[in-house]
């Protein structure tokens, strides 16, 4: 007998208890870094061993699992993550945010509005929002216990001195409950909005740095800004190539070495059910234009 | 004199019923005043209900002391399950505690006995698992605070009967502070450090 015998979910039973007991102290202090012990996932560090831990303690066989990496359901990190829960703890998979009960994202929202009977699972590099600005843990951790966020207002206003506008494009800052300053992980500024008063629960793993952390549902979610100088979201004033969207968020293509470029929907489950349900946009592939002829003509 | 083998059994099916029973305490948890049904069933112990088991088994482990309230202590039954099944240690001083039992609330110990956590590890609190009487009926209260979608409301008989007044506290010790988990047979609520509650039309 070598075939080899997983646990359900691959993490042994032990170590999911640990986890558990860190998550609902992390929902009990929204945006506190809870510690965990951390253990070596079969998957290098960088490639989400934070939010797979998370997902594998709170993933059950009713559930359904949806994975992305930058908004995409199809690329290496999230297939890879999929097939790892499908083998692991046989669950069903989709790309359909709308069908699934846990989501584990590595740096994106879903444009598809999240419902309270959903998980949002972040894979996170570095949690602690300040530690660019002090490398310390110790004095990190004395600043959130003091609530001392001047620091997160310099570097901000430095882009400012720098730039004449808040530079800052991703990892944006925000306050979860009027208390904790928390890193969102790399997502784009573009969708912090969305995370505030957002009806699914949101969990935060990261392996390396071993930290738990969350945002219980309908909690206020402010990104850090001043007066004059307002929090905005970014996107790329154009609309998606394949479907016309005019909101989502968008990937720039380099389609050729003379300039070509495109701006597609980085979110991919999105992108395909609007031309699924007959939008389009300047360079749709034909059978979506074709259908949309057809829906035009008759 | 019990012996293991008359020892009320654990789960039948030990990793999807306390994965079961984990997503009901965390819903709870994450959704302050929602009433969440535990439903893998396993032995329950003399004074323990079957929801407090349930979360027992799937929570405790030698990493976590546990206070036991007296009448759950006295009880050789519950300390020998307890010890069979999750082999936590059950320590005598509730400051040092990960997890407190508490079967009759009206000998709950004033709150700042227990763990509270300290600003810079929070979590190192003591989470209450309290058993009342029920979580359907009783008195209102009105429930506000992240989880909540503007006012949760529950009804509830507990005991102590000035429990919600007593976790005030949690308003001015934040992030430190203490997490509540009501247990009335399989009926679970969650009232984190963050909740306030109010009796209704007060």
């Amino acid at each position: 007998m070598n075939a080899p015998a997983y646990n359900f979910a691959y993490l042994d039973e032990q170590t999911k208890r640990m986890i558990r007991r860190a998550i609902l102290k992390a929902i009990a202090i929204p945006g506190y870094q809870v510690p965990f012990a951390s253990r070596e996932m079969p998957m290098p560090y960088g490639w989400g061993t934070g939010g797979v831990q998370v997902t594998a303690a709170i993933l059950g066989p009713q559930d359904v699992l949806k994975v992305i990496d930058q908004g995409s359901d199809d690329t290496t990190n999230a297939i890879s993550i999929r097939k790892f829960f499908a083998k692991t703890a046989g669950v069903a998979t989709t790309t359909a945010t709308d069908e699934a009960t846990v989501v584990q994202t590595r740096h994106r929202i879903p444009e598809t509005a999240l419902n309270a009977n959903q998980v949002l699972v972040y894979q996170v590099p570095i949690p602690e929002p300040l530690r660019f600005l002090e490398p310390r843990e110790t004095e990190t951790r004395r600043m959130h216990a003091l609530a001392e966020y001047g620091l997160m207002h310099v570097k901000l206003y430095e882009d400012i001195a720098r730039f004449g506008h808040i530079a800052t494009a991703y990892a944006y800052p925000v306050k979860v409950n009027a208390r904790y300053v928390m890193d969102p992980s790399p997502t784009p500024k573009f969708d912090n909005p969305k995370m505030d008063n957002c009806p699914a629960l949101q969990l935060f793993g990261a392996g390396r740095e071993k930290r738990i952390y969350a945002i219980p549902p309908y909690t206020q979610v402010v990104s850090l800004d001043f007066e004059d100088h307002p929090f905005e979201p970014y996107r790329f004033n154009a609309p998606c190539a394949l479907c016309g969207a005019e909101n989502s968020y968008l990937d720039e293509i380099v389609t050729d070495d003379k300039g070509g470029r495109m701006f597609v929907c980085s979110d991919t489950d999105y992108c395909e059910g609007r031309q699924a349900a007959g939008h389009h946009g300047a360079l749709s592939a034909a059978p979506y234009k074709e259908k949309a002829q057809e829906a035009s003509n008759g | 004199m019990t012996t293991i083998a008359e020892l009320p059994p654990g789960f039948a099916d030990k990793v999807l019923s306390a994965q079961s029973t984990f997503r009901s305490v965390m819903d709870a948890m994450a959704r302050p005043g929602s009433v969440q049904r535990i439903v893998p069933m396993a032995g329950a112990p003399d004074t323990m209900m079957r929801g407090t088991a349930a979360i027992a088994l799937t929570l405790f482990d030698h990493d976590t002391p546990l206070w036991l309230e007296a009448r759950m202590a006295e009880s050789s039954d519950v300390v020998k399950w307890l010890k069979f099944h999750t082999g936590a240690p059950v320590v005598q001083d509730c400051s040092i505690a990960s997890f407190a039992l508490i079967s009759d609330g009206a000998a709950l110990p004033p709150l700042e006995r227990f763990a509270l956590g300290t600003s810079e590890y929070p979590d190192r609190s003591t989470t209450l698992i309290i058993q009342v009487e029920s979580l359907v009926s009783g008195r209102g209260f009105e429930l506000r605070g992240p989880g909540i979608d503007g006012v949760a409301t529950l009804q509830a008989s507990v005991k102590p009967f000035d429990l919600f007044e007593r976790l005030h506290i949690n308003e001015a010790l934040f992030p430190r502070g203490i997490d509540v988990v009501l247990v009335a047979d399989d009926a679970v609520v969650a009232i984190p450090r963050t909740t306030r509650v109010v009796s209704k039309g007060s």
